[in-house]
């Protein structure tokens, strides 16, 4: 029987893992123990519901609301002086429990904090679009639409960023695979030359680490090995390699230089 | 195999005509020298100004960060060498501390150091490279060649060290792996005493020649509202008034240890980028002047160790592995399993020579990361060229792109 393979997640996954291991956790610490952080929290608090918020590696993290986004990102930019989107993006969850954990990661020069705001949405649920505030996330938001197919309301240009405009999936997903998909292989074949000449060029090798044996041109063909540029038939005779220790190996066990001599012809 | 026939159509029109108002829509790149990478930038003019601009990228995306989530955190040290290609050293860095951050490592006194000098060597072989390009692409070849003949030195002198002189990969999580080599001192020392008369060299070619004049001031006015709006970081916005270094604000390694100044202007403009640019020359210089001291003073103390003592992430050093048992058994599982940081997120910022160089990662106690989020300053200096260029006049479109510093390896990641 073939062995299970998740189609949710098909992420690289380590082959083993102790049946007692128990990962350890970065600490966490209550807001309360960073005062700037305690009062932005009551600043945000005071306006908006939070649902969770505490303080890790130096930096708050507030988990609140997705349709208050844009309120709360107005409120730390113009009242609590973070004036900087450093990064805007989005985790995959969709194994675990259908959604999408989204992250604005705040900059506030002046106190010298750093504050990351997450919300989840659900799958095919789109966020709003906080371009209005920070124009940094005008890129940041076509590259997570690009990225997970998460689309921003309000958004002036949603079109992809960083893959072609003309292609289809989403390559951060999880059940993205790494080598790309069956569209990912015929693309440039499809674009190039047409869906008429597939079968005649094949798909594209993705996979950078695939080694074909009866490729002449890219691999010695170990055991099989032709002059560069032959017609490869396939049908090779196996080239027979020896080795020296075949014939058995000469050792010397007790040297006795009585009865020894000495060669004087190295080639013998 | 026969010849087959491609479709793809001949592609000469790069001008169209086909619209009624006076609107022409030029497509800059994405194989124009001056565009640093593979940048394309889609311009609508009239005349010669521009009004509209478009920069498309792309080009150059590998996926770094799915690859990232496909290895084991080792296993992605070489690959951030492939994000700012200029200084490499710079990536490997800030991976290595978003890791040690999340795991909670200390490194060992003289690593920091080593890291130290990697990272300013870095810094001005960027900057070397900057002027260097930038002046090329505004005419001046012979700052090219003054400063790709400095930057020869500092390259060799990390090719002494790691044997690499691009693709670094020369600083590991918990520490360096090679101590500096015997020449290396002597030859940092060789290189900075001589360069404060090289920048004064290109000071004297550049500062008042009316031609860079001409192309620098007042062109590529970025105000501070739209450098931070843009989410800008390093030279970008502290030639917009805002001085913000990281290194200074955030310190990190031993940086407050060391005595350097953040050079900043409220000019705005592309000559105040390029000011910024040599006037950190001369700080990373100071900054490893002050870092042979504290390398001399480690050596005097006996500190030798070069990476943390953490067996559940970092393999002990080699005499260990090849004499101790359980030390191999370790080596052997971090090589073939890979580290398991603890369940947790982390994002670190780091001041590369580009801007604010940071690294997210989400950790589920796997041995792969989660998610992985590379925030390359290039990115948003790309970006910000749609609302720059409106106003400016083609020519300006070369020194701007020039002065934003951008590399593609970076933006498409």
């Amino acid at each position: 029987m073939r062995a299970y393979t998740p189609k949710d997640n098909v992420q690289a996954k380590s082959y083993y893992t102790d049946r007692y291991y128990v990962a350890p956790q970065v600490p966490k610490s209550e807001v309360e123990t960073d005062e700037v952080f305690a009062s932005d929290l009551e600043a945000i608090k005071a306006k908006f519901e939070v649902k969770e918020a505490f303080i890790q590696v130096e930096q708050m993290i507030v988990y609140i609301n997705p349709h208050d986004i844009y309120g709360v990102l107005e409120l730390m930019r113009d009242e609590l002086e973070y004036t900087q989107l450093s990064e805007l993006s989005a985790i995959d969850w969709l194994a675990k429990n259908n959604t999408f954990e989204i992250f604005y990661q705040m900059l506030s020069m002046k106190k010298r904090k750093r504050i990351r705001i997450k919300y989840f949405i659900e799958n095919g649920q789109a966020v709003d679009s906080v371009e209005k505030l920070f124009r940094s996330a005008d890129w940041s938001e076509r590259e997570m639409y690009d990225m997970f197919g998460i689309e921003a309301n309000g958004h002036p240009f949603m079109k992809r960023i960083l893959m072609p405009y003309d292609w289809q999936g989403h390559p951060l997903l999880k059940t993205y695979p790494l080598q790309g998909d069956e569209f990912a292989s015929w693309y440039e074949v499809d674009k190039i030359y047409g869906k008429e000449a597939r079968e005649e060029i094949g798909p594209e090798i993705r996979d950078t680490a695939r080694v074909d044996r009866y490729d002449s041109e890219r691999f010695a063909r170990l055991g099989f090995e032709v002059p560069k540029g032959t017609e490869i038939t396939g049908e090779e005779e196996r080239n027979v390699e020896s080795y020296q220790e075949e014939e058995g190996v000469f050792l010397i066990k007790k040297l006795n230089k009585e009865t020894s001599k000495v060669i004087d012809d190295p080639q013998r | 195999m026969a010849q087959i026939k491609n479709r793809l159509t001949p592609f000469f029109e790069n001008i169209t005509f086909d619209r009624d108002d006076n609107e022409l829509i030029l497509n800059f790149g994405p194989q124009h020298p001056s565009a640093h990478g593979q940048l394309r930038l889609m311009l609508h003019l009239q005349q010669e100004m521009i009004v509209k601009a478009h920069p498309d990228v792309g080009y150059l995306h590998r996926g770094m960060e799915k690859m990232a989530e496909n290895m084991i955190y080792n296993e992605f040290m070489p690959t951030t060498d492939r994000m700012d290609y200029i200084a490499s050293s710079s990536n490997n860095y800030g991976f290595a501390l978003a890791v040690e951050k999340l795991i909670g490592l200390e490194v060992p006194r003289r690593a920091k150091v080593i890291r130290m000098m990697l990272l300013e060597i870095n810094r001005l072989m960027s900057h070397l490279f900057w002027l260097a390009t930038t002046a090329l692409d505004i005419g001046a070849m012979t700052v090219f060649l003054f400063a790709f003949r400095e930057r020869e030195y500092l390259m060799d002198i990390i090719e002494g060290y790691c044997g690499a002189r691009l693709t670094h990969a020369a600083i590991r999580i918990g520490g360096v792996p090679l101590d500096i080599q015997d020449t290396f001192i002597a030859q940092l020392k060789d290189f900075l005493d001589k360069l404060p008369a090289n920048i004064k060299d290109y000071e004297d070619l550049l500062d008042t020649n009316r031609i860079w004049l001409m192309r620098m001031e007042e062109v590529g006015t970025i105000p501070t509202e739209m450098a931070l709006s843009w989410g800008c970081t390093g030279p970008m916005l502290r030639a917009s008034g805002v001085a913000w270094d990281i290194r200074k604000e955030e310190p990190y390694e031993l940086y407050d240890e060391v005595e350097f100044n953040v050079p900043w202007s409220d000019k705005c403009d592309n000559f105040a980028r390029y000011r910024i640019y040599m006037e950190e020359m001369r700080e990373s210089a100071k900054i490893l002047y002050q870092t042979i001291d504290m390398y001399n003073e480690c050596v005097e103390k006996g500190e030798t160790e070069l990476m943390a003592h953490a067996p559940k992430y970092v393999s002990a050093p080699k005499l260990d592995i090849m004499t101790q048992n359980y030390s191999l058994m370790q080596h052997f599982v971090l090589v073939t399993q890979g580290m398991r940081p603890p369940v947790g997120e982390v994002y670190v910022a780091t001041e590369s020579p580009k801007g604010e160089l940071g690294f997210f990662i989400n950790s589920q106690g796997g041995p792969y990361p989660y998610r992985l989020k590379l925030r390359a300053p290039s990115f948003w200096h790309t970006g910000i060229l749609t609302d720059l260029l409106p106003g400016h006049y083609i020519p300006d479109v070369v020194s701007i792109i020039g002065t934003t510093n951008i590399v593609f390896g970076e933006v498409d990641r």
